[in-house]
Parts: structure tokens; sequence; C-alpha cells
């Protein structure tokens, strides 16, 4: 589908350059705490990753800010703007993880009821649905009623509904739900056609390797409590190597733990941050001071490990993830 | 008032486009047609062996069929408001179709308001066209006109404006099915305390009577259809009633005298009480 733009992009208002912010939101549905004092900050033209399991608070943390649910306690701005003001979604384009548009009516009929409803100029309608269309690829089916779509078609018209208006802000709820692999690939394009175009982005997701392609900033929340955010660089796992021995000597024990952060991993050490050429090294020093080694593996750098490790902790089995590591 | 406007236009679209507009007149068109062709055999009816009824015993009986035409009349207003309504917030509530409406920068009492200004408009329209329809056709072919048709609509139009005020109100916070059910229940249990008021007002007994005047102060459609009702009603059958006394009121489709103003004053504060009850609760639901 390709991105295109239907005019020149708007430029963050917010003075502090945040286009989100988040202090200290809680929201609690009778026992259950859905946000536990909330903190998050995204910088205007970045693409923010929301990471998180099932459950985390992501969605909700989502329509809090957008003013569909209220929290209990706690203060957020869109683009420097109250959430609680309507003015605040002004420049926000959003796509709900769940949502359908009504069937009896027609692709650019949903599409200018947005523009409708966010107060576009009337002299702006036929290129910016123009350009929803295209981008979304449904041109063909334009004038076609929303009951006949397939899912990913619908999905893809709620993507076009989020981008209507060249908003500032664009909020992607697990976007890729529905998608096909062709569709994930495209949408990838289309975020990064945003960040090209200075649009800031916050997609929320709980698949790291979605998130891991398209975002350079990352934030992981997890019981509605943020565990971590920076660029995708910090937050990164640094590689290192596992070794799986025993009988290793201490002495050699101590020259690692001089060099590098030693973590016991059930049978096996972590070795934080050993390069690939130091193995042979390492797996000679152990054997000669009388050590035996079952096993040696090169660990990646991972969004994956350091998720599970602020998620879940550490894997029950030692094994490395195999997805989003390599 | 920009998102109302653009709301209730899309209400209004929707009714035409899902052909609930088509099939509420039309199929009242056909009502009234049939009624007409109902009307005009009174004339041939033989009333005794002295033969065709005289043009003012056709008349009083023509002004009983309008009151029973227009008592169906006003059920299939009060149905299509409860069920036009029920699912016009709850349904979008209840799947996601809201929350892409909600998220642009828009106030939740302007998108209920134009989801009332559409409907409202489609249910006084409908009473006005089906009163002046069915009053029409019954003084074409009977040559009787009821006293207070513009009275009637009016009446007609709040009692259906009323009902949608409360489907609103649930609509908010249930789900479109149990809206539909108990906004239908409601209305069936304001108008049976009307009618068992009346029974108590026949027979002198207080506390029964006091039953249908609670029940026409929480839900008063059934007030407002005995103000339609009393409108119709021709000065012959009421100087009738009077003779009767008291234990006419047990016949549900009498009414002695018209709602007093304070009732109507009250009908009105209860509309606008509840459009801004059901504000009040979409505005704190949380999506």
């Amino acid at each position: 589908m390709g991105m295109a733009m239907a005019s020149a992009p708007i430029l963050p208002v917010a003075p502090n350059g945040l286009a989100v912010e988040a202090h200290g939101l809680t929201k609690r549905y009778g026992q259950t705490v859905a946000l536990d004092g909330l903190e998050l900050q995204v910088q205007s033209g970045h693409v923010f990753g929301l990471l998180g399991p099932n459950g985390a608070g992501k969605t909700t943390a989502v329509k809090v800010l957008l003013g569909l649910t209220h929290a209990d306690g706690g203060s957020g701005r869109l683009l420097g703007e109250p959430i609680e003001r309507a003015a605040a979604r002004q420049r926000v384009g959003y796509l709900p993880e769940l949502f359908r548009y009504p069937g009896w009516l027609k692709a650019r009929e949903v599409l200018g009821l947005h523009l409708r409803l966010g107060g576009i100029p009337r002299d702006r309608w036929g290129g910016e649905i123009d350009t929803a269309l295209l981008n979304a690829d449904l041109q063909g089916r334009a004038e076609s009623r929303v009951a006949t779509f397939s899912k990913g078609m619908q999905q893809r018209l709620g993507l076009a509904v989020a981008l209507i208006g060249t908003p500032a802000l664009v909020i992607l709820d697990e976007p890729t739900t529905a998608l096909d692999p062709i569709g994930r690939l495209e949408l990838r394009e289309i975020i990064r056609g945003l960040r090209d175009a200075g649009t800031t982005v916050l997609l929320n997701s709980h698949q790291l390797s979605e998130v891991e392609q398209v975002c350079d900033q990352v934030a992981i929340i997890h019981r509605g409590r943020l565990q971590a955010s920076g660029t995708l660089d910090e937050l990164l796992t640094p590689g290192g190597v596992r070794i799986r021995a025993t009988g290793i000597p201490d002495e050699i024990m101590a020259r690692l733990r001089e060099h590098h952060e030693v973590i016991s991993d059930g049978p096996w050490l972590r070795i934080a941050g050993a390069v690939e050429e130091a193995i042979p090294g390492m797996v000679a020093a152990i054997v000669q001071g009388g050590g035996q080694v079952y096993g040696v593996e090169l660990l990646h750098p991972s969004l994956e490990e350091r998720f599970r490790q602020l998620v879940a902790g550490p894997p029950a089995d030692g094994r490395p993830a195999e997805d989003g590591s390599s | 008032m920009r998102t109302a406007w653009i709301v209730m236009q899309v209400t209004l679209r929707e009714g035409l486009r899902r052909r609930l507009l088509l099939a509420l007149f039309g199929l009242s068109v056909v009502a009234v047609a049939l009624t007409a062709w109902g009307y005009s055999q009174l004339g041939n009816l033989p009333a005794s062996r002295n033969g065709a009824l005289k043009p003012a015993e056709i008349q009083l009986i023509a002004s009983q069929l309008l009151i029973l035409v227009m008592f169906m009349f006003s059920f299939v207003l009060a149905l299509s408001a409860v069920f036009a309504a029920a699912p016009s917030v709850a349904g979008e509530l209840e799947s996601g179709e809201a929350l892409a409406v909600l998220a642009r920068p828009v106030r939740r009492r302007d998108v209920l308001l134009g989801k009332w200004l559409g409907l409202g408009l489609v249910i006084v329209v409908y009473a006005g066209l089906a009163t002046t329809l069915e009053l029409a056709v019954a003084q074409l072919t009977t040559g009787y006109r009821p006293p207070h048709p513009l009275e009637a609509a009016l009446y007609l139009a709040t009692m259906g404006l009323t009902l949608l005020g409360l489907t609103l109100l649930l609509s908010t916070r249930l789900a479109p099915v149990t809206t539909g059910i108990v906004a239908m229940l409601l209305f069936g249990l304001a108008w049976l305390a009307g009618v068992v008021g009346g029974i108590g007002t026949a027979l002198g007994d207080p506390a029964t009577a006091m039953a249908g005047t609670i029940g026409r102060l929480v839900i008063p459609s059934d007030g407002l259809w005995r103000g339609a009702l009393y409108s119709l009603e021709p000065g012959a059958v009421l100087a009738a009633g009077a003779r009767a006394g008291p234990g006419l009121a047990a016949f549900p489709f009498f009414a002695p005298a018209p709602p007093p103003l304070i009732y109507l004053a009250w009908a009105l504060a209860w509309n606008l009480g509840a459009i801004g009850l059901a504000i009040f609760s979409l505005e704190r639901r949380d999506l």
C-alpha cells in the first residue's frame, strides 16, 4: 500500500516536546488494578512501543489517555492538552484493538464521517479520503458497504480512519490483529512513513518482534506499572555467552566476574557481554582448571530476554527465546 | 453542537439506509388505507331491522374506532421509539463503534443529543403524519372530526419522546436487548397502572386509584396517551361519560378530562431529566 501524505505534516504542539504524558495514572475495576501509578512520556516524532503481556494495562492506558475510560487518579496530556478536554484529541488518530464500523456505511462515508467529527475543513476532505484509501489499499472498495468487508479489510479501514486528517499523534492498539503477513509488512512501511513525516506513533503491542522492527523507543509495562523505558538499544539485553559446566575453578570464576556480569541460570551460567571470540579461551581455561564443559551458546541482544526478566522472571528451562533474538 | 448535528444526520441516514423509515411509514400508510376501508363500510352496516345507521350513529362509532386505531399507532410509536433507540447507544458501545467516534474531539453529551435529535425527529414526524392521515381518512369517509386533532398529535409525539428518553437512558448502561425489554416492560407497566388506577377510581378505592397516579408520574407515557385519548373524544361521549359517573373510569379507552397543566409541566421536566441523566450516565461510563 505504500505511504502517501495528504498534506504537509503537522508539527508537534506540546511546548515540552512530549506528544504523550502520563503521571501516576491509576485505574481500578473492582478489585482488579489495571493501572497502578503509570508514568509514561513519549517524545514527539518518535515511534514508541508500549509493550506488556496480556492484561498488563496497555489498552486501559490508551483508553484513559483518549478519554474513553476515566482514571481514578493521576493526570495525562496528549500533544500538550489535558486528557479531560476534547481538544486533546483534536489531532490524534486512533485504531482501537476491538472495533467495528457501521455495516451500512460505505468505506468513503466512514472516512468522511471521521473527517467531519475531527473538524477537518471541507476543502481537504477529497484529498484526505483518497490518500487514506490509497494507504489502506482500499481504492477499489470506496463505495462498498463495510458489511461486505473481510476482517482484514476492516482492519485496514480502521487504520485508514486512524490516519485520516493528517494527525500529529497516531495511537495503534494491537494493529496487526487480523492482518496477513503482507498486511503486517505494509503496516510497518506505513509506520515508517509516518515517522519520516514527523508524526508521533504510539504502538501498543504484545508482539516483541513487531516492536523491535519499527519502534525507536519502548516502554515495558506490567501490572499497570512502568517497568522500564528507553530507546530500543538501551532496553535490549546485552548479548553474551551461556556455558553449562561443572567444577569451574574459583580463580576462573573470579576472572570472569572481573570483566562480566555472571548470572546463574539453572545449570547454566550467563556471562553478559562476552563476545564470540572469547569462547575458545573461556572453554580452554575451564577445562585446564579441571572443569567439565557440556554446552556453550552465543546469546544475541534481545528485547524478549529483557521483557522476560522484567515481566516473568527467567524461563524455567533457561533456554533463550527463539523469536526476536536473531 | 456541530457534533450533535453530524450525529443527527448519521442517525437519520441509518434509518433510511436500513429501511427502518420505509418499513415504518410504508406499513403505516397501508394501515391507514385499511382503516379507511373499514370506516367506509360503516354506512353499509345494518343497525337493526330498521335499515342503515344514521349519520350521527356512524360518527359516534367512528369516534370510538378512531380511538382504537390511534391506540394502535401509539403502540407502534412506542415500539419504534424503544427498538430504534435501544441499540443506538448500547449497540455501539457493545460493538466498539463508539470507541472510534468518541476518540475524536467530540463530547459525549453532543453525541447523545444528536441521537436524541435524529430519533426524536422521526417520532415527531411519525406522530404528526399518522395522526393527520388517520384523521383525514376518518373525516373523508364518515364526516367525523375529533375536537382537538393538533393536541392529539402533540400528546402522541410527547409520549414517543418520553419512551425515547427512557430508552436512551437505559441504553447507556444496559445491553441492547435488555434495554429494549426493560423499556417495553416499563411502558406496559405504566399503561397497566393506569388501567388499575381507573378501576380504583370506579370502585371508589383511593389506594388503588393512587397506583394509577404513581404510574403516570414515574413513567408519563400513559398519562400522555390519556391526553391524546381525551383530545380524540367527541363532546357527546364526554357528556355521556359525565352522566355515567365515576364507574366509566374503569374503561381504559375513556378519559373524562385532559391532563392538568401541572402534569404537562411534569412530563416536560421528566423528559429533560431523562436526557440529562442519560448524558450524566454516558459521560461517566468507561468504554
